[in-house]
């Protein structure tokens, strides 16, 4: 799923014999719907990565596929057609489930280059490898340091009052301060990132290597504020 | 489907809805086995022998013993004695006992009968909805419902989607839709986006134990109280006497739509009468409390598709339980319509907007026209799926409200030496811990090559089918060896069980039934074969081509092969096929002037426009003139 679009294999289509390469969903002579193809999720719209993209063209195409691969169009086919009709639309969903969102797509454009984000590092030696699960990453960003320890706190005595049946108004309102505080803060790295993507986009490999790092971290940082704002809205909302 | 719309087929009685009512019959004189009996008939056995009889069974499919202890509280039915742990449970009817799937077995026989009375023709295929917050278990007892019943399962499609392709068939839109659909046992609300005909849901919550049953056991149990304590009598010692008086809690209920007003009017049986006026407003406010239950999952689905309720441009009303004033007043509410000038819509039947949704599903399905060609339903999973990591947390692997078909690849791999199988324990749901999420099946990856511990790389594929159902695949990536994967699900048949569950087709009601579709079908085939052998005395059949005169006779001989079968679908599709290729023989054979009105068409269709003067029992056959 993760081999890059250029490394594309030849096959010979199942059901006319004329080659094509691996990446095509369908044969480009006769029609016929193919196995999942190799290449990226970008591929699979017939783009090369980049960050930039124009979401209503992603919709359009992402409607396109969906009428010619999806398992309804296939429910009077043979038995193999089927079975790729539904690997193919999974992978179309999985595909445009990615890309349309910002961080994901960010963040896979990354796993594609091969850069490591600090929440895989992390995980341990279990049964399961790489196991996906959302933890925040464990090292704090320096520059918010102090914030987040005084936030913590605040969180803490908000949570005692409330179990205690209190309310404090006025720490309620400084809550309320920080969270904004922090919006703010996350919004400052979605400024970043897109620049960031400008960057990666434009550049050639060295520019794109310098901005896979700056990117990664910038996720981590995002990810432990969005954690925070969360944490607050949650101790807020109850 | 009638052309470009949906029409519900009634059944026997000329109702359209059949009552999820299943019974079993008292033990026949000849002491055989008794039958079962489904829907409208079967109401007044609820009340005069309610021990053989189970109602809402929708609300035990893909249940665990624990649940289903739960939801029988609230119903007479009993559990059957011997059931094991970790086994499908059992209901007790008379003196036998049924799974749940069984006994929606019954019903979709029931449903496929009417269908085939229809039609004049068997009926082997079907589309079934479930609510949209069913999970894997309860999709999949769905499914394995549907094989006893002898249906090939095209497609499971979620309720509230088809009440929105329902709605969408007259109406070209273009918009975001909410469903609100409040049935019987459960509550799915879900958001649509509307575009060029394609309806792709954006999110999908609900709860699978709230509905319109909640608010009868409410009612039934108030009145039950009162006649204990105004007159000494616990009916709640004779179900069927509880059964009455839940009948008169529906009326009740259903008066209360639209009347101010309803009354308890019950004659108890030491002769005193429990007599009660409810006002509206008295009901209202004791069902509130259901009622409010809807709020919560509706305000997620517009969190998780990340919209306000001012960006919804329709609501759609699904279910006998959105005609109480008090629901549309809450759904105004809740989506501000009023204060936008927005009505819910209800012009089409809240008790059958799902299954004429359902029939433009199997529509779109079946290629049948053109209108459903531009057609498509992009459906998501309502749960998120995960697996058990260490320590009991779950390791999202899908997310909810992911669009469908869905997959997610993970890596595994061995903690000791030689190990020769990895188990995996899949769930569904969105907490943390997976003993707090719904245990889905334990998938035991067997046959990995002898390795060091940690050197196997396992690649397990996950993927969410159209259905909503789970299916896995797994390869060991260094030995190139595919993993054999034994399933144990957590609460469900096995395939050999199902097996051996499927229904026998016809019990003697319906041996006739069939006999008849048989011998129709067997004159048909006669009624051509005799036209074709009279064929090459006609001088037309010289104008025939030399491979034209070959299909026909390989067509005939087909026919003459099957008719001695007891196969009515092989008969009749044989019998199509030699129509089919003497179409052009047809045409020759009949007088310019005619042959012109009518290329184009079989002869079937032919000898039925011929002018009513002229009678043939097929076009080929001489005409008799009157």
């Amino acid at each position: 799923m993760f081999k890059v679009l250029d490394s594309a294999v030849p096959v010979a289509c199942w059901s006319c014999s004329v080659g094509h390469n691996d990446s095509t969903l369908f044969c480009p002579y006769c029609s016929k719907i193919q196995p999942p193809p190799g290449g990226d999720y970008f591929s699979v719209f017939g783009l090369k990565p980049k960050l930039n993209l124009d979401l209503h063209a992603l919709e359009a195409e992402f409607h396109r596929l969906s009428r010619k691969l999806h398992p309804d169009r296939f429910a009077r086919a043979e038995e193999n057609e089927k079975q790729w009709s539904l690997a193919d639309t999974a992978l179309l969903n999985d595909a445009y489930r990615t890309l349309k969102d910002p961080l994901r797509r960010t963040e896979y454009l990354l796993k594609l280059m091969g850069a490591k984000l600090e929440a895989e590092a992390n995980h341990d030696a279990s049964p399961q490898l790489g196991a996906q699960g959302r933890k925040a990453p464990s090292r704090v960003p320096a520059d918010l340091l102090e914030k987040v320890f005084e936030l913590n706190m605040q969180l803490e005595e908000m949570r005692a009052a409330r179990k205690a049946g209190a309310k404090d108004p006025a720490l309620e309102a400084e809550l309320a301060e920080d969270k904004k505080r922090f919006d703010g803060l996350l919004g400052a790295v979605d400024v970043d990132l897109r620049a960031e993507w400008k960057a990666w986009d434009e550049g050639g490999a060295v520019e794109r290597e310098a901005a896979q790092k700056r990117m990664a971290a910038l996720l981590d940082r995002r990810r432990y504020l969005s954690n925070l704002v969360r944490d607050v809205n949650e101790t807020l909302g109850a | 489907m009638q052309g470009d719309a949906p029409v519900v087929i009634p059944g026997v009685d000329g109702s359209n809805l059949v009552p999820s009512v299943v019974a079993l019959d008292p033990i026949p004189a000849d002491g055989g086995r008794p039958t079962i009996t489904v829907g409208n008939t079967v109401r007044k056995a609820l009340i005069e022998t309610p021990e053989r009889v189970i109602y809402s069974v929708k609300r035990l499919m893909g249940r665990d013993l624990q649940e289903i202890q739960d939801e029988l509280k609230l119903f007479h039915f009993q559990l059957a004695n011997d059931v094991e742990a970790g086994e499908v449970p059992c209901i007790q009817l008379g003196e036998m006992k049924f799974t749940p799937p069984e006994i929606s077995a019954y019903i979709l026989r029931q449903l496929k009968r009417n269908a085939e009375r229809f039609f004049g023709a068997q009926v082997t295929q079907a589309v079934i909805t479930v609510p949209a917050y069913f999970n894997d278990a309860q999709r999949q007892a769905t499914k394995d419902a549907g094989r006893m019943a002898g249906l090939d399962v095209l497609r499971l499609v979620n309720e509230p989607t088809a009440a929105a392709l329902a709605y969408g068939l007259d109406r070209a839109k273009t918009g975001t839709i909410a469903v609100y659909d409040l049935g019987g046992g459960t509550f799915d609300i879900s958001i649509l986006k509307l575009q060029d005909g394609i309806f792709e849901v954006q999110s999908t919550n609900g709860d699978t134990h709230l509905g319109g049953d909640d608010i009868d056991n409410l009612m039934m149990a108030i009145a039950l109280n009162e006649i204990r304590d105004e007159h000494g009598v616990d009916l709640r010692l004779q179900p069927g006497a509880v059964q009455a008086v839940r009948k008169a809690a529906i009326e009740a209920k259903i008066k209360l739509s639209t009347d101010a007003v309803a009354y308890f009017d019950i004659e108890l049986v030491n002769g005193g009468r429990y007599q009660r006026e409810i006002p509206r407003a008295i009901f209202e406010q004791l069902i509130a409390p259901i009622l409010e239950r809807t709020a919560g999952p509706c305000k997620r689905a517009l969190a998780d598709a990340g919209i306000t309720p001012e960006q919804i441009d329709e609501v759609v009303l699904v279910g006998g339980s959105t005609r109480i004033p008090a629901v549309r007043l809450l759904v105004d509410d809740l989506f501000h319509l009023a204060a936008r000038g927005k009505k819910p819509h209800i012009e089409l039947n809240p008790d059958e907007v799902v299954a004429l949704g359902a029939a433009v599903q199997a529509g779109i399905l079946a290629g049948a026209s053109k209108t459903t060609d531009e057609m498509l339903l992009l459906d998501v999973t309502p749960l998120s799926l995960g697996i058990e990591a260490l320590g009991g947390t779950v390791a999202r692997i899908i997310q909810r409200n992911s669009t469908i078909p869905a997959s997610a690849t993970e890596y595994f791999t061995t903690g000791v030496d030689g190990q020769a199988n990895v188990a995996i324990h899949v769930v569904q749901g969105e907490r943390e811990l997976a003993t707090d999420c719904r245990s889905l099946a334990r998938f035991d990856l067997k046959g990995i090559p002898p390795m060091s511990a940690g050197l196997p790389r396992i690649e397990v594929k996950f993927l969410i089918d159209a259905d909503g159902i789970l299916h896995v695949s797994a390869l060991e990536q260094r030995s190139g060896k595919a993993a054999q994967i034994e399933v144990k699900p957590t609460y469900g048949l096995t395939d050999a069980q199902v097996e051996g569950m499927i229904l026998d087709s016809f019990d003697h009601a319906e041996e006739d039934f069939a006999k008849s579709l048989l011998i129709q079908a067997r004159n048909e085939a006669e009624t051509i074969l005799a036209a074709v052998e009279r064929a090459p005395q006609n001088p037309a059949w010289k104008q025939l081509r030399g491979e034209e005169q070959a299909a026909i006779e390989a067509a005939r001989d087909r026919l003459v092969q099957v008719k001695q079968s007891d196969d009515t679908v092989q008969i009749h599709e044989a019998t199509l096929a030699l129509d089919q290729a003497t179409r052009h023989f047809a045409e020759l054979m009949m007088d310019a002037a005619v042959s012109t009105a009518l290329r184009g068409k079989t002869m079937n269709a032919a000898g039925e426009e011929l002018d009513e003067n002229v009678s043939a029992p097929h076009a080929m056959a001489p005409a008799e003139f009157k």
